[in-house]
C-alpha cells in the first residue's frame, strides 16, 4: 500500500476543487484511503492520517471513525503523535461519547510525565474537554501540579483547576491549601491564572469569599506595583504594564468588596489611583478604566469615588471610538437609577449620541434619554426625542413612541403641549404606535376637557392630509365622532378655527370607510363616529338619510364586527329612535386603569356634573326625559334629573361607574336586546351610595313596609315589596314583581324610574324582559333607593308592547309616606 | 476541616457561573471556518448552526458599527483583519474592551510566529494555530498574555517535532 499522501498535499488538492461536488468526491476518496490505512494498524502514518482527518473535519465532514485512532496516538510515546492525538481528542471527542473515558488513564500517565510539554498537553486537554468523571479522577494530579515550582505548568494547572471546579464544584476545597501562596508568585502568568482561580472560587462559594477577603491588602499591593513600576518589556501593551492582569485583579476586588465595608474601604485609594493615573489615549487604558468603573459601582464606595466613576463614563461618551461610547452608555444605563443626579450632568452628551450611526449606540442612548427625562428638562428632551423619532429606524419607532407617551404623561407642563406632542408622534410615526396606545390616548383626550375643540380640529386637519396611519386615523375618527359639534361650530380658542361643514366631515369619515388603507378596526371606529354624528349634528333630513344609508350598506358587510355594528345602528334608527340621542351622548370622562402609572381618578362632584349638564344643551337627550319631566312637574317644581342612558354600545369599557354614582344610576335594562353589553351600570357594588351623606334616613329602622300593588291595569300587575338593604340600612330595596294575566306574552318589558335630584336610584337587571302570559311566571327587578331628604318619589311603569303606548300612571302618594 | 465543610454547604446555594469564553472562531468572509475552539459542550449540528449565525451577524457589519454584537444571550466581540474575522463569544457582563485587546494580542502572536501571517498559513498549519490558541487561552480564560513568553514556548514545542 503506497504511503498516504502528506497533509500539505491533501490541503492543496482540496483547494483546487472548483465545486462542492468535486471537493466531496476528493474527500470521500481520501477518507476511504485513511480508513483502510487505519485497518492496517500502521503506526508510522497514523499521525499523518489523523491530521488529514482533522482537516476534513474542520471543513465540515464527518470524522467519527478517527476517534479511537486519536486514543492510540495519545498512548504513543512520540511527542508529535501525542500532540495530534490530543488535538484530535479535543476536536472530535466530547463528554457525550463514552470513548473519552478511555483517555483518562493516558492523561493520568501524561500528567506525571517527565517532559513538561507532555504534561502541558495533558493539562490542556483536561482543561478543555474533561468531563465530570475525568475531573473527579484526575483532580488530585492537577492539585499536585498546582504546587509545583514550574511556572509553565503552574499556569496550566491553575486554569485546569478552574475547569475542574466548574464541572465538579464539590472538589473546590481540595484546591484550597494550594492557593495559599499563589499570590506571592512573581511570574505574571501564574499570577494571572491564580487570580482567575480565586475569582472562580469566590464566585461559586460565599464561604470561600469570606475566606479570601483577607487577601485584599495583598491584591491592592500587587496592583499598586503594577501601576507604579516602570516599563516591563514582557507584559507591556502600549505602555501599560500587563493590562490583562490589572483587569483581572480589579474584577476580583469587585467580587471581594461587594457588600463588605472594610474591604471596600481598603480599596478606595487604589481605585482612585488607577482611575486618575491610567492613560486614556488607547483602548488598553480605557479597558482598565472601564473595569475600574464597574468595580467602583459595585462595591460600597464613597460618593466622591462614584462621582469620579460617572465622570469617567461621561468622558468616554466624548471619545471618538464608538466602542468606548457603547460601553459607556451601557454602564450609564445600569447606574442611572442609583446615581441619577450625577448622570444628569452628562445629559447633553447622551442626547447627542442619539445621532450616532451605530444602531446599538442609538438604542442605548434612547433608553438612557428616557430614563433621564424629568420635569425640568421635559421640553428640551422632547424636542430631541421627537427629532429622533422622525429619523430613526423603523425598529425603534414603536419603542420610542411608547416612551414618549409615557414621558409626556408624567411630566407634561401643560395640556396643550401634551396634545401637541401626541399629535406630532401620531403624524410622524403613526403606523408604528402600539395598539394599546390608542385607548390610552383617547382617555387622555377626554380628560383634557378644555382642549377638546382644539384637539378635534388638529386631528381633523391631520386626517385631511393623510389617512394611512391607522392609530392616528382611529383616534381622529373617535374624536370627530365625539366632538364633531365643536368642530363645525368653529369655537376653538387655542388656534385659528377652521370652517368646516357637517357634510365635509361626513365625507371624510365615509372616505375612511371605503378606503383600502383602513383596517377593519379603523372602519369600526369610523362607522361609530358617523353614527354619533347623527345626534351631534343638526337634524337635517337629508343628512340623516345619508347617515342611515351608510349604516344600512354595512349591514351586509363581510366583516362580522362591522356588520354587527351596522345592524344594531340600523335597529336604533328604525325601532329605537327615541333612545338614540341618549345612547349616543357624550362620553363621560374615563378613569384610567392602573397599568399606566398613577391613576388619575376623575374627581366627580363639581366638574363632572357640570360637564354632563353642559352637554345637555345639545339637542339630544330630551325624548325619554320629556315625558318624565311632564310627569314629575306634577310634584311641584322639583328639578329632575332625567333618565340618562350612559351605555354606549361600542366603546372599550369605560369605568363610567364612578360618574354614575352621583347622578343616579339609571339603567335601561333588558331594553333593546341587540345592544351588546350594557354592562357598566348593571353592576351592583355598594360603592354607589356609600360615600355619600350618611344622614340617617329612616328613623324607623324596624318598620317593615308591607308589599303593595303599584299598578294593575290591562292585565299587567306590578307589585312592590320593600326591605332595607343589609350593608346600608339607609337604602330601601324595592323588588318589583310583574305578572301578566292576558293571553299574550308581553315582550320587551322595560321598567323605568325617574327620581328627583335629591334621590339616588339604582335599577338592577330584571330577571327577563318577557312577561309570560296567563300569570305563568313573573319578571322581577330590584331597585335600590336612597332618600336622603325624605322627598316623595313616583314610580312609573312603562311597558312596551303593541297595545300599550307610553302611558303614565300615577301611583298613589301613600307609598311615599311609608318611605319617609 | 470546618472551613471545608462550610464551603461545601455554601456551594448548594450559589448560582452556577458559566465559562467566560464560550468559543473562539476565525472565519473568512465567505464563511469558511479557519479555526473553531469550543469551550462549552455543543452538538455538531448546534456548532454548525452557531458558526452560520455568527457569520451572518458579523459580516454585515462595517466600520461604522461597534465591535460588539449581542448574540442570543451572550455577546460576540470581533475584529476584522484583512479577510478574516476573529470572534470571541463571551458573557454579557464581561469587559468588552479587555477582550478586544486579547484578540489583538493573539493576532500579534500569530503574526510573529508565522512571520507576517496570511490566511493560507492558517490553512496549511491549522494544528499549529490550535497550539497557539492553547498557549494563550485555556478552559475559557485568558492564560498567557506575554507575547515573548508564548513565542518562546511555541518555538520549544516546534523543536520537539
Amino acid at each position: 500500500m503506497p504511503a498516504p499522501i502528506r497533509l500539505r498535499e491533501l490541503i492543496r488538492t482540496i483547494r483546487t476543487a472548483r465545486t462542492q461536488a468535486e471537493e466531496r468526491e476528493m474527500i470521500q476518496k481520501e477518507c476511504a484511503a485513511i480508513r483502510s490505512s487505519f485497518r492496517e494498524e500502521d503506526n508510522t502514518y497514523r499521525c499523518r492520517n489523523v491530521a488529514k482527518l482533522l482537516y476534513m473535519h474542520m471543513l465540515g465532514y464527518p470524522a467519527h471513525f478517527g476517534q479511537l485512532e486519536c486514543l492510540k496516538l495519545i498512548a504513543s510515546q512520540k511527542f508529535t503523535d501525542k500532540r495530534i492525538g490530543y488535538l484530535g481528542a479535543m476536536l472530535l471527542l466530547d463528554e457525550r461519547q463514552d470513548v473519552h473515558l478511555l483517555m483518562t488513564n493516558c492523561i493520568k500517565n501524561d500528567l506525571n510525565h517527565s517532559t513538561q510539554y507532555v504534561q502541558g498537553l495533558a493539562l490542556c486537554t483536561l482543561g478543555c474537554m474533561g468531563s465530570s468523571e475525568m475531573c473527579r479522577d484526575l483532580a488530585g494530579e492537577v492539585e499536585k501540579l498546582l504546587k509545583t515550582s514550574n511556572s509553565y505548568l503552574r499556569k496550566k494547572a491553575a486554569l485546569c483547576a478552574v475547569h475542574v471546579i466548574r464541572k465538579v464544584p464539590e472538589l473546590m476545597e481540595m484546591f484550597l491549601p494550594a492557593t495559599k501562596n499563589l499570590l506571592s508568585e512573581k511570574n505574571h502568568g501564574v499570577l494571572h491564572t491564580s487570580v482567575v482561580l480565586l475569582t472562580e472560587m469566590c464566585e461559586r462559594s460565599p464561604d470561600m469569599l469570606s475566606h479570601f477577603r483577607k487577601l485584599v491588602p495583598q491584591l491592592v499591593r500587587i496592583l499598586k506595583n503594577l501601576i507604579m513600576s516602570g516599563y516591563s518589556p514582557e507584559h507591556d501593551v502600549s505602555g501599560i504594564s500587563d493590562p490583562f492582569l490589572q483587569v483581572r485583579i480589579l474584577r476580583l476586588l469587585r467580587i471581594l468588596g461587594k457588600g463588605d465595608d472594610d474591604s471596600s474601604e481598603a480599596m478606595n485609594d487604589i481605585l482612585a489611583q488607577v482611575a486618575t493615573n491610567t492613560e486614556t489615549s488607547k483602548n488598553v487604558g480605557n479597558a482598565i478604566l472601564y473595569e475600574t468603573v464597574l468595580t467602583i459601582m459595585d462595591i460600597k464606595s464613597e460618593s466622591g469615588l462614584r462621582v469620579l466613576a460617572i465622570n469617567i463614563l461621561g468622558r468616554f461618551l466624548l471619545n471618538n471610538d464608538k466602542n468606548i461610547r457603547y460601553v459607556a452608555l451601557t454602564s450609564l444605563l445600569k447606574t442611572v437609577q442609583t446615581d441619577h443626579n450625577a448622570v444628569q450632568r452628562h445629559r447633553s452628551t447622551i442626547v447627542d449620541c442619539l445621532k450616532d450611526l451605530d444602531v446599538s449606540i442609538k438604542r442605548r442612548a434612547m433608553e438612557l434619554s428616557f430614563a433621564l427625562v424629568n420635569g425640568n428638562n421635559i421640553r428640551g428632551m422632547m424636542k430631541e426625542l421627537l427629532y429622533f423619532l422622525d429619523s430613526c429606524d423603523p425598529d425603534f419607532k414603536a419603542d420610542c413612541a411608547s416612551g414618549i407617551f409615557l414621558a409626556a404623561e408624567k411630566y407634561a407642563p401643560s395640556k396643550r403641549w401634551h396634545i401637541d406632542t401626541i399629535m406630532r408622534v401620531l403624524t410622524t410615526a403613526g403606523s408604528y404606535v402600539r395598539d394599546d396606545s390608542v385607548p390610552n390616548l383617547i382617555q387622555l383626550i377626554t380628560n383634557s376637557v378644555q382642549m377638546h375643540a382644539y384637539t378635534v380640529q388638529r386631528l381633523y386637519k391631520a386626517l385631511l392630509d393623510d389617512i394611512s396611519q391607522q392609530p392616528l386615523v382611529q383616534v381622529a375618527s373617535w374624536c370627530i365622532g365625539e366632538y364633531g359639534d365643536l368642530l363645525v361650530s368653529g369655537q376653538c380658542e387655542e388656534e385659528e378655527p377652521i370652517q368646516v361643514s357637517e357634510d365635509e366631515v361626513l365625507d371624510v369619515l365615509e372616505g375612511l370607510l371605503v378606503s383600502n388603507l383602513s383596517t377593519p378596526v379603523t372602519r369600526g371606529y369610523s362607522l361609530t363616529a358617523i353614527m354619533k354624528l347623527s345626534t351631534r349634528f343638526t337634524c337635517v333630513p337629508k343628512r340623516m338619510s345619508r347617515i342611515k344609508k351608510v349604516v344600512s350598506i354595512y349591514g351586509s358587510s363581510i366583516d362580522v364586527e362591522l356588520q354587527q355594528r351596522a345592524v344594531e345602528y340600523n335597529a336604533l334608527f328604525k325601532k329605537y329612535d327615541h333612545m338614540r340621542p341618549a345612547l349616543l351622548e357624550r362620553m363621560p370622562i374615563m378613569e384610567k386603569t392602573g397599568t399606566n402609572g398613577p391613576a388619575e381618578i376623575v374627581q366627580t362632584n363639581g366638574e363632572t356634573e357640570s360637564t354632563i349638564l353642559d352637554t345637555k344643551h345639545l339637542p339630544n337627550i330630551t325624548q325619554p326625559a320629556s315625558q318624565a319631566n311632564d310627569l314629575l312637574d306634577l310634584l311641584g317644581g322639583n328639578d329632575v334629573v332625567p333618565v340618562i342612558q350612559t351605555t354606549v354600545p361600542t366603546k372599550p369599557a369605560s369605568a363610567g361607574g364612578e360618574l354614575l354614582d352621583l347622578l343616579g344610576d339609571l339603567s335601561l335594562t333588558g331594553g333593546p336586546t341587540p345592544t351588546p353589553a350594557p354592562s357598566v351600570p348593571m353592576s351592583q357594588p355598594p360603592f354607589l351610595l356609600d360615600g355619600l351623606t350618611s344622614q340617617p334616613l329612616f328613623n324607623d329602622i324596624a318598620a317593615v313596609i308591607p308589599p303593595m300593588t303599584a299598578y294593575n291595569k290591562n292585565g299587567l300587575k306590578i307589585e312592590f315589596t320593600f326591605e332595607r338593604s343589609n350593608p346600608n340600612p339607609n337604602i330601601a330595596v324595592i323588588t318589583i314583581h310583574a305578572t301578566n294575566s292576558t293571553e299574550a306574552d308581553m315582550t320587551e318589558f322595560v321598567f323605568q324610574a325617574a327620581v328627583p335630584k335629591t334621590f339616588q336610584l339604582q335599577l338592577l337587571s330584571p330577571s327577563s324582559n318577557v312577561v309570560p302570559a296567563l300569570n305563568q311566571g313573573s319578571v322581577t327587578q330590584v331597585i335600590r333607593v336612597l332618600n336622603p331628604q325624605k322627598v316623595r318619589c313616583y314610580c312609573e311603569p312603562r311597558p312596551h308592547s303593541a297595545s300599550y303606548r307610553s302611558r303614565s300612571s300615577e301611583i298613589s302618594p301613600f307609598i311615599l309616606k311609608h318611605l319617609q | 476541616m470546618n472551613e471545608a465543610k462550610c464551603s461545601w454547604l455554601g456551594l448548594i446555594f450559589s448560582p452556577v457561573v458559566l465559562v467566560q469564553i464560550r468559543f473562539i472562531l476565525i472565519q473568512n468572509r465567505a464563511g469558511k471556518t479557519r479555526l473553531a475552539k469550543w469551550y462549552m459542550q455543543f452538538d455538531d449540528d448546534e456548532k454548525q448552526k452557531l458558526i452560520e449565525e455568527v457569520h451572518a451577524v458579523v459580516t454585515v457589519r462595517d466600520a461604522k458599527h461597534t465591535n460588539f454584537v449581542e448574540f442570543r444571550n451572550f455577546k460576540i466581540i470581533y475584529r476584522r483583519y484583512a479577510g478574516l474575522y476573529f470572534c470571541i463569544c463571551v458573557d454579557v457582563t464581561d469587559n468588552n474592551l479587555a477582550y478586544l485587546e486579547a484578540i489583538h494580542n493573539f493576532v500579534e502572536v500569530l503574526n510573529e510566529y508565522f512571520h507576517n501571517v496570511c490566511e493560507l498559513d492558517l490553512v496549511f498549519n491549522f494544528y499549529k494555530v490550535y497550539t497557539v490558541v492553547d498557549e494563550m487561552f485555556l478552559a475559557g480564560e485568558i492564560r498567557e498574555t506575554s507575547q515573548t513568553k508564548v513565542l518562546k514556548q511555541l518555538l520549544m514545542l516546534q523543536s520537539l517535532e
